[in-house]
């Protein structure tokens, strides 16, 4: 019933999450391969620059997992059944139209 | 010496693999129909699939191959471990639960499941062999060099015995026994590289002379121009340096034993320091180690272990227990020795590897760019701006093919298919993150500390994690040689059942259109489980000198150019066409594949001609071809889009 609608929400949290994660990646690359030095800066704790944001984009991947898992939408365990039915019914009439479009051409 | 066949170590190292394999069995032995032998009936809990997908993906290239990068390189192997990581992070909010809602069995389903088409199908299929193929050529390397010395048997019989173990797996149980083994070894070995990294930072730093045989390596100097140009010094003999010697900066000096003993020249303002380093010549002879045979016995010489310190902070000779963060910062402020190779090429044919000592700064193993590969990025390549350029496109490119390829790997991909639903692959897909991310945490402790254990094998860096753990104790290596066995074990048994499915699912069944009942189906994917794991084994053999992780580059940056495209479209492009989805898995594959055949590296170390004729500009495909895929992809749906009437 709502499972399309937890679908959109989950996918649309997912690409953000995404989006979060490819900035903080890029930020990495782009800083290697052009400021090497600012890498070597040692801004906390006697620890330069490449390995904190080393060690962050690690700790940053298993962080945006949690959020993802604790914020993804599931539909409710007793209705599960019949949205499950309602998917594949959803999804066996995505693949019929599929193939009456390709009968058409 | 370095390696030692030890009856205790071969007993512990078999007890590991046969309880493992044994539990496995005892775990898998329901699985008769294709549900069971492709998803193990889609009923594996999501924790233990999550754990499965750190076994699956933490390879023996990424145990071994990264430690060993990381001990050789510094922080450039660590590199890896980041990108390796971040392909998860598109794997978990791009592709997991569509991939699992699509798809049953095999990756050409999920492309499939809109369209129905045979081609999809064939391409599909095509991809997912070639990928496995070329991920299994490293496993099987890594398998070999694993085994020659812990056990004493030849490189060809450790192959052909992972090759003949996996097949029994997977043949027996298909993926019911394939997670499981993947569960154990995946659990192992994030315990015990805990444990090892435990020790390593109870042990500390402390300064030496040499490796952990006692051997104090010679430094002589510093001397002047003039006196490096006699016949003698430091009263010993200098030898010509004729014979493909006059080549290099190097020095050698006479030994009483008939050898001698070869010098690295390091000048430093004007004044001259000579360094000992340790010369292997091999050719239609045996092989000489500085001269003489190499062997244990009177007039033959080993290689010595290497990786030492050579300065701590305040002149301390040792630092005693450290914690996590006061270990990068204690070497961060050190001196150390890596070691370089040069080849000295005779008349004769011979040659001989020289490896040379390369005192160097701790800061510069904590910062990127100390690869040569790698080096342009730092803007110190001496050849110039071309290569500064090709460098940095080089690493971008590398980098973007870790990224994409985790989540079109078809190993990983199937292993959506073994829990019941989107939420709980969505689960163990999170699982599968903290674990792995941990474990890459955990491979810069085990690479610096093997690159300060004075345990190295100057000659190969692959076994850097378990000589590490053999500078601890014996015990720890052949526990440690046991779960880098299994987990080559494990990752072949998923990309055999891979490539299985890919055969009987998608090329006979889908495309040839054979009507095959579900217990013929399993009996042709175990047919083709025994093919490709035979081919596995031929390869691995055939591939003997490549280096592991270079290989494992191939096959993450083909995955990336043939399927991530077309999947991504797939999912979040409603105008994306049948022919838009074929094309574009083509396209990736040939044009990644093509890539690599023509590049330099492949020159080099496959087919041996000189490394400038090659045609591709640089080495690592990505970010062209990824780029491309995705435009066929968009180019051929729109030309061959239907008018839609609403």
């Amino acid at each position: 019933m709502n499972e399309l609608e937890n679908r959109r929400h989950n996918q649309r949290l997912g690409l953000g999450l995404f989006a979060v994660y490819l900035l903080l990646y890029v930020g990495f690359m782009l800083l290697c391969a052009f400021a090497p030095a600012v890498m070597e800066l040692r801004p906390m704790g006697g620890l330069n620059l490449a390995l904190l944001y080393g060690f962050g984009l690690i700790i940053a991947a298993v962080v945006l997992a949690m959020i993802y898992g604790g914020l993804c939408r599931v539909a409710p365990p007793p209705a599960d059944a019949a949205d499950a039915a309602d998917a594949a019914d959803a999804a066996d009439a995505g693949k019929a139209d599929g193939k009456e479009a390709e009968q058409e051409a | 010496m370095i390696y030692e066949f030890s009856y205790a170590t071969v007993s512990i190292f078999l007890a590991f693999v046969v309880a493992t394999v044994g539990l496995s069995f005892y775990m898998g032995r329901k699985a008769t129909s294709s549900a069971g032998f492709f998803a193990a009936h889609g009923q594996i809990p999501w924790f233990v699939n999550g754990i499965a997908f750190a076994g699956d993906y933490l390879s023996a290239a990424s145990f071994l191959g990264i430690c060993g990068m990381i001990a050789a390189y510094g922080y450039d192997g660590f590199l890896y471990s980041i990108g390796y990581l971040a392909g998860w992070i598109v794997a978990l909010f791009v592709i997991a639960e569509p991939m699992k809602r699509l798809g049953k069995f095999t990756f050409a389903d999920a492309l499939d499941a809109k369209f129905n088409s045979p081609g999809i199908k064939l391409a599909a299929g095509i991809s997912t062999l070639a990928v496995s193929l070329f991920y299994l050529i490293p496993q099987m390397v890594g398998a070999g060099t694993l085994i020659q010395p812990l056990m004493g048997l030849p490189y060809w019989a450790g192959v052909v015995m992972v090759g003949a173990v996996v097949i029994v797996i997977v043949i027996t149980a298909g993926m019911v026994s394939t997670t499981w083994v993947q569960f154990l070894k995946g659990s192992l070995l994030v315990i015990f590289s805990l444990v090892l990294t435990v020790m390593v930072l109870a042990r500390g730093f402390s300064v030496a002379e040499g490796g952990v045989d006692g051997y104090a390596l010679q430094t002589i100097g510093p001397l002047t121009a003039e006196q490096l140009s006699k016949p003698s010094i430091a009263g010993r003999e200098v030898l010509p340096r004729a014979d493909g010697w006059d080549e290099h900066a190097l020095v050698r000096l006479r030994d009483d034993d008939g050898g001698y003993s070869v010098f690295s020249i390091n000048e430093v303002d004007g004044a001259y320091r000579l360094l000992e380093a340790q010369a292997v010549t091999s050719g239609d002879g045996p092989t000489l180690v500085g001269g003489v045979p190499k062997g244990e016995g009177e007039g033959e010489r080993l290689l010595h272990p290497v990786g030492h310190v050579t300065r701590l902070p305040g002149d301390a000779q040792q630092t005693g227990p450290l914690g996590p963060l006061e270990f990068f910062n204690v070497l961060h402020d050190s001196e150390l020795v890596l070691w370089g190779e040069q080849t000295v090429r005779h008349a004769s044919g011979d040659k001989t590897v020289v490896y040379f000592q390369k005192p160097t700064d701790g800061s510069r193993v904590l910062r990127p760019g100390e690869h040569p590969k790698f080096a342009g990025i730092r803007g110190e390549a001496s050849a110039g701006s071309a290569k500064l350029i090709r460098d940095r496109v080089n690493f971008l490119s590398l980098m973007l093919a870790l990224f994409c390829g985790t989540a079109s790997l078809p190993h990983i991909l199937i292993r959506y298919y073994t829990v019941k639903d989107g939420a709980a692959a969505r689960k163990s897909t999170i699982v599968g993150i903290a674990s792995i991310g941990f474990f890459y945490v955990l491979t810069l402790y085990l690479g610096l500390g093997a690159m300060t254990s004075g345990a190295l094998d100057v000659q190969s860096n692959n076994m850097a994690a378990p000589l590490l753990a053999r500078s601890i104790s014996q015990l720890l290596f052949a526990i440690i040689s046991a779960i880098a066995f299994t987990t080559v074990l494990g990752t072949v048994s998923g990309l055999i059942l891979a490539s299985s499915g890919a055969v009987a699912h998608d090329l006979l069944s889908g495309y040839c259109k054979i009507q095959m009942t579900d217990a013929q189906q399993v009996r042709v994917a175990k047919f083709a489980a025994v093919a490709v794991g035979a081919i596995a084994i031929l390869l691995g053999i055939w591939f003997e000198k490549m280096n592991v992780s270079y290989l494992v580059g191939w096959a993450f940056s083909v995955a990336a150019s043939a399927n991530l495209p077309a999947l991504v479209m797939l999912l979040f492009w409603n105008g994306t066409t049948r022919q838009g989805v074929i094309s574009s898995v083509i396209v990736g594959m040939t044009s990644s594949l093509g890539w690599i055949l023509l590049s330099s590296d492949t020159y080099k170390q496959v087919y041996g001609i000189d490394p400038e004729l090659a045609i591709a500009p640089f080495t690592q495909p990505g970010i062209v071809t990824i780029p491309l895929a995705f435009l066929t992809l968009i180019v051929v749906s729109k030309l061959t889009a239907q008018p839609r009437d609403e």
